[in-house]
């Protein structure tokens, strides 16, 4: 009962109160809020930044997820075996994910600044001139996906790890002894097996990369225009700073929909191929 | 252990005791936000004014309540008068003027004052300072903390170049003539950088004036994206990346600017004010602090924080927050915050104190700010102001990116922010 009492008045209420705050009109001391049905969602058709938030978004979404889990599982399979300094290189994989996003977005600001910053001057050692990273529209995105894929490995890595220690050695020695190959045994028994975890990660991937934003306040702001913008930053920019809340709620509404639909594919579609059988 | 109780008991005695004799004492209860743009010890120092201000004024008490950034400062205030609970009198950027008073937020100045003295006293700072303040004919903003953008350079780099150290371009022509003797060919070093990300709009401000067009009018209701001189304005920006090659291409951060300048990476930087005394501490190399160059005119936008006085206030705490911003902003107190902030003097009598005489006549970078006021105009503001502001932003970044031209990004916006304002004309 308290918990249905928390979870009535922190998440489904203020939802529903969202969905409603979309159908108003901004509201000023000398225009009052009115009602205007779907207004707020024919502007954002038109809004050409928010099309522009929700495709950097998407590719944010495809460059970040399949990259951070190989990542993962390959880190996992690495540390899962006897290697000297074992838990030394696991607290090593884990460490960017301890670090608060905002602490990790100002070390690789500083990595990212041309000609001084670590990435250039690494690159000028091989005779490359310095780039400009986050003042390039075109480099801009990438270089905040790397930094995001080598923040949430780690955090990915630690689920594998696990799962990968509930798997009975017995069954390694079984393909073993039927001969086969390392890659085959991956394959065929230790990746299916795998499959909850994969699942777990994937919705927590494809959650993350809409919620977090936390680095664009210190990276680029979301430029250079709009090149970085994520549609969250853009529902904080909306609501803070342009006071447009009734807009902003209705771009909410917009990401809640996106989220539910994509965690309902993925439980659904997923579901049958993820339990080994 | 017990001792630890007794001791505790003491103490929460104490603490009730304290209390009861402050709210006892005091007829006026004044709640404050202010904000910190800069990070630091500031807090300090504003506490340290508002609890002296308090010794002085005992029957008024004074929370003065730290509220983070600009943004975060605004917000908060913004939320208190929603649910009712008001401050009576904050710190907030200078160019929310128009959301305040679209909100219905804040009471102007010339209806709180009421003796011909006070009268005097709105008229007593410098006249650039209070065009952010000042709208549809009245004050609703006193300037507190306030800057501008100045141009530092490198002299040992001037030295190295051929260069007078003492002589720092004073025009366009100059700046690009010297920019290129500073440019190293193998990308070492800059001639000059001009951060673009951040606060774009404010740095174009600057350009703008000097190219001898503002970037709105006073009612806030009308922009000038697309005239002529601010296109031109735009162009050099560009040039200066893309054809005199004195400055990279792309964005410039605004975060890692000032690092830049200090590890010789440019010679020139154009920054605000705040950044004078962390330059002047962590500078290798003798530098020097300049007025931006000029094209038509020299010119620069100010910059900072505002007093206002909400609207939801009794008349006795009209008073009280008028007798406290004239104490914060009095010439004594101004010297004393622009000597340990970097923040200007908000008034020529600031200037006029010994203590900042002094200051000055030591390390006359100080006033570099001050005799610049002179050519100085408004910072950005209009209503709508953060979609206005963006819409510039966005079109400063693709034209220096290289995704669109001048004319068509300056169009553009100014077809978003006359989309925006044209309810307000």
């Amino acid at each position: 009962m308290p918990a249905a009492i928390l979870l009535i008045a922190f998440t489904h209420y203020p939802t529903v109160a969202t969905v409603i705050d979309s159908l108003f009109s901004k509201a000023t001391a000398i225009r009052p809020s009115r009602f205007v049905g779907v207004l707020n969602y024919q502007r954002m058709l038109d809004d050409p930044i928010f099309w522009k938030v929700l495709a950097n978004n998407a590719w944010f979404a495809l460059g970040t997820i399949p990259t951070s889990i190989a990542l993962a599982i390959l880190m996992a399979l690495f540390v899962n075996r006897s290697i000297p300094g074992r838990s030394l290189v696991r607290m090593a994989y884990f460490t960017p994910t301890v670090l608060p996003m905002i602490a990790v977005a100002n070390i690789w600001l500083f990595f990212y600044t041309p000609d001084i910053g670590l990435i250039d001057q690494i690159a000028s050692w091989f005779g490359f001139s310095g780039h400009n990273w986050l003042g390039d529209p075109t480099t801009v995105l990438p270089a905040i996906m790397v930094m995001t894929v080598w923040k949430e490995a780690g955090f990915f890595m630690i689920f594998y790890l696990a799962a990968m220690q509930n798997i009975p050695p017995e069954l390694e020695e079984a393909s073993q002894l039927e001969g086969a190959t390392r890659w085959y045994y991956f394959r065929r028994v230790m990746f299916p097996l795998l499959m909850p975890t994969t699942l777990f990660v994937l919705v927590n991937a494809v959650l993350n990369s809409f919620k977090l934003v936390d680095h664009l306040f210190v990276l680029t702001k979301g430029g250079p225009d709009n090149a970085s913008n994520l549609l969250l930053y853009y529902i904080f920019e909306t609501a803070f700073s342009y006071f447009e809340t009734h807009f902003a709620a209705a771009l909410t509404v917009v990401l809640l929909i996106l989220l539910s639909v994509m965690a309902l594919l993925q439980f659904f579609l997923l579901d049958k191929r993820v339990h080994y059988r | 252990m017990f001792k630890g109780i007794k001791w505790l008991f003491i103490g929460v005695m104490a603490t009730v005791l304290l209390m009861a004799t402050v709210t006892a004492g005091s007829a006026t209860e004044l709640t404050m936000y202010y904000p910190v743009a800069v990070g630091g010890p500031l807090t300090s120092v504003v506490d340290g004014i508002v609890d002296d201000f308090m010794k002085k004024n005992p029957d008024i008490t004074v929370k003065a309540i730290y509220a983070g950034n600009y943004n975060d400062a605004r917000i908060k205030a913004l939320a208190a008068l929603k649910s009712g609970q008001p401050a009576q009198l904050s710190v907030m950027f200078s160019i929310d003027i128009y959301e305040m008073i679209e909100q219905d937020a804040i009471v102007a100045f010339d209806d709180v004052v009421e003796t011909a003295e006070e009268k005097a006293w709105l008229d007593s700072f410098y006249p650039a300072l209070m065009e952010n303040g000042r709208t549809a004919g009245k004050t609703w903003g006193i300037p507190f903390q306030r800057s501008t953008i100045v141009m530092y350079y490198n002299k040992d780099a001037f030295r190295a170049a051929g260069l007078d150290p003492d002589k720092p371009p004073a025009t366009w022509d100059e700046l690009v003539a010297m920019g290129k003797k500073l440019t190293k060919p193998d990308g070492s070093q800059w001639g000059a950088m001009i951060p673009s990300t951040g606060y774009p709009y404010w740095m174009f401000g600057a350009l703008t004036m000097q190219n001898g067009q503002v970037l709105m009018n006073e009612n806030g209701d009308t922009t000038y994206f697309d005239h002529p001189s601010v296109v031109e304005a735009l162009q050099f920006w560009k040039d200066m990346g893309e054809k005199h090659r004195i400055m990279p291409k792309g964005t410039i951060e605004w975060g890692t600017l000032r690092q830049n300048f200090l590890e010789g990476k440019t010679a020139i930087m154009w920054h605000s004010t705040g950044n004078l005394t962390a330059v002047k501490e962590n500078a290798k190399f003798d530098f020097g602090v300049a007025m931006l160059p000029a094209s038509k005119r020299r010119g620069t936008p100010t910059g900072g924080g505002n007093f206002y006085i909400f609207k939801k206030t009794s008349s006795a705490e009209r008073k009280a927050a008028m007798r406290l911003i004239k104490f914060m902003t009095s010439p004594e107190n101004s010297a004393e915050w622009s000597m340990k902030t970097g923040y200007m003097g908000v008034s020529p009598a600031a200037y006029e104190t010994q203590k900042l005489k002094d200051y000055v006549k030591g390390f006359p970078y100080a006033a570099v700010a001050r005799d610049q006021l002179q050519y100085a105009t408004a910072e950005l503001s209009t209503y709508q102001t953060g979609r206005v502001r963006k819409g510039l932003d966005d079109a400063i970044q693709a034209t220096l990116t290289g995704s669109k031209t001048p004319e068509a990004a300056l169009k553009e916006a100014q077809a978003q922010a006359d989309r925006l304002l044209k309810q307000y004309r």
